[in-house]
């Protein structure tokens, strides 16, 4: 049985807005192993964003929690104490955000930055440089030392976002989120990226949450897949599962989307018609109802997130068929 | 991610928005009404006052104010109330006119400055930095000798001395949009400058300067009853809560109705103008529009 | 028939940055031409010197036969009515404080044709680019990037151009929406006969949009083609390179990536010999030496040792 690092149990969250409550995140269900990368995909108005302040408590002051638990081993992180929190942050739970322009003091140097946030370790300052130049060489920094003396805008962008992986398993994370990592690169840095991540997983053994709209980059890189789709889980399992045998019609209407997946020259490209639904005034029953083309009757009802097999679960009528309902 | 969701509400006129906006926050509510009120009894000053705030009356002089006069009488036995209302109009008749004039002119200079040539640009930030280096109250002061004290002194001193905080500000807001997509769209498009200036670039820095306005007329209307408290403002016997202020302070011991008479409004106006400046700020700003 | 468009050896330097070092190339009457390249090769440049928005130092732009390059901007204004631009941002491109109605027919009120029925021209565009005629109301922050999107679209189409030069027309995170678009596009085309420049550094859009692709680095072109030939088979190791840096939503794709060494040097350092001989897998001896841009079979490369060839 493998350790469960992050668990997400039944989590929804509400944003209080003029126009009523916005239900951003409903009855969220996934976890996330020791050692293991699991990807997020979704599309914008998806959630992901409320679920990283959610695990993080990085929180705004008009959302409610509405039910259900974020456990990081063992521990309910909604309940925990601010000071256990804080503790945890940056500690055993890292971020990586999306614009790598944007995430370091600018005028701060590289050098001092990754000094600071050894705060918590004891060691004197010139073993925490000697460690901060380590870790730059071990995200692929040529020349770490020198570079340690020189300020965020004397790195390009795909360095400084190997700067900030660089800092974020510093403090050698049991679980690193990564938002976006690499949707501000190009696609040869994106690359880059990725295979520098793998090999750091391999070597800290970290797990990793990994949170991108690109199907190919989810491919590539993670072993389990949560799909999301206007603030709820539709489909998680393993990456091949997803891919190869998605469950429910907004998976499998995505992966058909994606340009990577159409090789041949097409006049017409497969599209999902309509919009997100409005999330302060949310249509009744299955949410992907509007947008879906196998859509029957029963869709008037709320598909519950249901395991199907070892290792994946969908939130879909269509796979209740043979039942009684 | 909230900014996804497309917000199905009828579109409002901007002004109604922003009115309802600052009427949903309590210190907003407060500016707002204190505002009304001020604006309320200047313009209609005349139909509200008991009596003539310039007609002496020496036999009620020095009177308390539980008596026919509301708030008492001055050594002159002139009616402190009607002289607070009559004063309060005097004070929006500095600041209004020399606050939008300082922010008509320094906009407009503010704009060509940070859309126009970069000689333009130095040559502009020089003048405005040249202005303001003068201390206001000296430069009031020396106006004062050379044409002596009236009104028009006085909004002619302030406006001078305000343009270059609506120019700075007005130049920064236009240098922060003037490469942004939708400017470059329109370039594209082959508008003219004007144009450019006028239909895109304005409606987007009126609002911080709304909010700039809001805060700068109680500093004007302190700055107006400083400049009468000194006997350089408006003249005599015309009503100023800084003459009144001034009447009050030399004979505080007999009269001190007239000193809470001058200070309280100057006092109620600077917090009104002051709350409804702060609110202004979080409304106009869509960003944080957004979010409520 | 002469082409829409012909840029030739265009030149931009900011200061001792020459972000453009000379780029040649023709678009023909109803063609798409694809610009691809990476951050910092130049793309974005190349459109905004052909509109007038950025300087061009150097070189010819002829449109429709005629140079436009340093003209001034009010002989430039009547030919802006030909010359529609589409821009990154869906929504930072809109004018904020404007209705959709307001910003569909700024064209009109620009180019002074005042006898047009605004509404009903504003409900025409909408209806082309598939918008309900309601959103005329609304204002860009109350739309979606999709929605923004096609508004900046309906925009371009305004005055019937006869060429449209558009900065990554599908960015944005949406595979959904990106597809809606392309397709827009394409429909677009072939309905109204119109040219188009498609600058992105998407390959998965080029290849179902363009009739021929460029790809630039450093502010040259190091390869031209049709889009067919470049996809089958690429000459310059970068292209290659691009091509396999395209991560598959296929989990047992077993990718042969080819790894590209190091980032893009320095424009204000330009490297001697072939510039992308640092980064290059195939380098040798013979890279020190500059490469020019040779065609074969209408299939133009800058590279001493080109690929499949």
């Amino acid at each position: 049985m493998t350790e469960k690092l992050l668990e997400i149990d039944d989590l929804s969250v509400d944003y209080e807005t003029a126009r009523g409550d916005l239900k951003a995140l409903r009855n969220i269900t996934f976890d996330v192993n020791k050692s293991e990368i699991v990807g997020i995909v979704g599309e914008s108005g998806c959630g992901k964003s409320t679920l990283i302040s959610a695990i993080l408590r990085l929180i705004a002051p008009n959302t409610r929690f509405r039910s259900g638990e974020v456990r990081f081993k063992g521990e309910d992180l909604l309940t925990a104490s601010e000071r256990k929190i804080r503790d945890l942050r940056g500690d055993d739970i890292s971020i990586v955000f999306q614009d790598p322009m944007q995430t370091h003091n600018p005028v701060i140097s590289i050098g001092q930055q990754m000094v600071d946030i050894q705060h918590r370790s004891k060691a004197n300052k010139a073993e925490k440089r000697a460690t901060a130049a380590k870790m730059l060489g071990a995200v692929g920094i040529p020349d770490p030392e020198a570079r340690l003396s020189q300020f965020p805008h004397e790195f390009s962008g795909g360095m400084r976002q190997r700067i900030a992986i660089a800092m974020a398993l510093m403090s050698e994370p049991d679980l690193l989120i990564a938002d976006e990592p690499t949707t501000a690169l190009d696609a040869t840095l994106e690359v880059q990226i990725i295979e520098r991540l793998k090999d750091l997983q391999r070597d800290f053994g970290c797990a990793i949450l990994f949170i991108s709209h690109h199907l190919g980059v989810i491919a590539e890189l993670c072993d389990r897949v949560v799909v999301m789709y206007a603030g709820a889980v539709v489909e998680s399992g393993t990456v091949r599962e997803i891919f190869h045998h998605p469950k429910h019609p907004y998976t499998r209407r995505l992966i058909e989307c994606d340009p990577g997946h159409i090789k041949e020259r097409a006049r017409v490209l497969p599209t999902i018609p309509g919009e997100v639904p409005d999330l302060a005034n949310l249509p009744t029953g299955c949410i992907f109802r509007d947008r879906c083309d196998q859509a029957f009757e029963r869709c008037a009802e709320v598909p519950p997130l249901t395991r199907l097999s070892d290792g994946q679960n969908a939130a879909c009528w269509l796979n209740h068929a043979e039942e009684p309902a | 991610m909230t900014d996804a969701i497309v917000n199905p509400a009828k579109s409002k006129s901007e002004l109604a928005i922003i009115i309802a906006g600052v009427a949903r926050d309590p210190l907003g509510l407060i500016g707002l009404i204190i505002v009304g009120v001020i604006v309320f009894s200047a313009v209609f000053a005349a139909w509200i006052v008991p009596y003539d705030p310039i007609a002496m009356n020496i036999p009620d002089r020095m009177q308390g104010p539980p008596t026919a006069h509301l708030l008492g009488t001055d050594q002159l036995g002139r009616d402190t109330f009607s002289r607070v209302i009559m004063g309060g109009q005097v004070a929006l008749k500095v600041a209004l006119p020399a606050i939008f004039g300082a922010m008509a002119i320094g906009l407009t200079l503010g704009m060509i400055a940070g859309y126009g040539p970069k000689w333009l640009d130095n040559f502009l930030m020089l003048l405005f930095d040249t202005i303001r280096s003068f201390p206001t109250v000296m430069f009031a002061l020396a106006v004062v000798a050379l044409v002596g004290p009236s009104l028009q002194t006085v909004v002619f001193v302030v406006m001078a001395t305000s343009i270059p905080t609506y120019g700075r500000v007005a130049r920064t807001q236009t240098l922060t949009l003037r490469n942004s997509e939708f400017i470059l769209a329109e370039r594209a498009m082959g508008a003219s400058i004007v144009r450019i200036l006028s239909v895109h670039m304005l409606p987007n820095i009126i609002g911080v300067l709304a909010v700039l306005v809001a805060m700068d007329i109680p500093t004007v209307i302190a700055l107006e009853a400083g400049l009468s408290f000194l006997g350089l403002g408006v003249k005599p016997p015309t009503p100023s809560w800084g003459a009144l202020l001034k009447d009050g302070y030399a004979l505080i011991r007999q009269t001190p109705w007239l000193v809470v008479g001058g200070g309280l409004p100057i006092v109620i106006a600077t917090l009104g103008f002051t709350f409804l400046g702060e609110s202004l700020r979080d409304v106009v700003d869509p960003k944080l529009r957004k979010n409520r | 028939m002469s082409p829409i468009l012909e840029v030739k050896d265009l030149e931009t330097s900011y200061g001792h940055v020459n972000v453009l070092a000379g780029v040649s190339f023709s678009v023909e009457q109803g063609e798409t031409y694809a610009m691809v390249g990476e951050s910092g090769s130049g793309k974005t440049t190349v459109i905004r010197a052909i509109a007038g928005l950025a300087p061009a130092q150097a070189g010819s732009v002829k449109f429709d036969g005629q140079e436009i390059r340093g003209m001034s901007e009010k002989n430039l204004r009547p030919l802006r009515k030909d010359i529609a631009m589409m821009f990154q941002d869906p929504t930072g491109s809109l004018s904020p404080r404007l209705t959709i109605r307001n910003l569909i027919t700024e064209p009109y009120k620009i180019q002074g044709m005042k006898d047009r029925d605004l509404d009903a021209e504003a409900k025409r565009l909408l209806e082309l680019v598939n918008l309900p005629s309601h959103f005329a109301n609304r204002y860009p922050y109350q739309l979606s990037g999709g929605q923004a999107r096609r508004v900046g679209v309906a925009r371009a189409l305004a005055l019937e151009p006869k060429l449209i030069l558009a900065d990554e027309p599908t960015a944005g995170p949406d595979v959904s929406v990106q597809g809606e678009l392309l397709n827009l596009l394409n429909d677009l085309r072939e309905r109204l006969g119109l040219s188009m420049v498609i600058i992105t550094h998407n390959l998965n859009v080029v290849r179902h949009v363009s009739d021929r692709m460029g790809i630039l680095y450093l502010g040259r072109l190091v390869e031209e083609g049709t889009t067919e030939a470049i996809f089958e088979a690429p000459r310059h190791p970068y292209t290659n390179c691009l091509l396999s840096a395209n991560p598959e939503p296929d989990p047992d794709a077993r990718l042969e990536r080819i790894a590209l060494k190091g980032e893009p040097p320095s424009l204000i350092k330009r490297p001697s010999g072939c510039e992308f001989r640092d980064r290059c897998p195939v380098a040798s001896d013979i890279c020190t030496q500059v490469p020019s841009l040779e065609v074969t079979d209408g299939h133009a490369v800058r590279c001493l040792t080109p690929l499949h060839l």
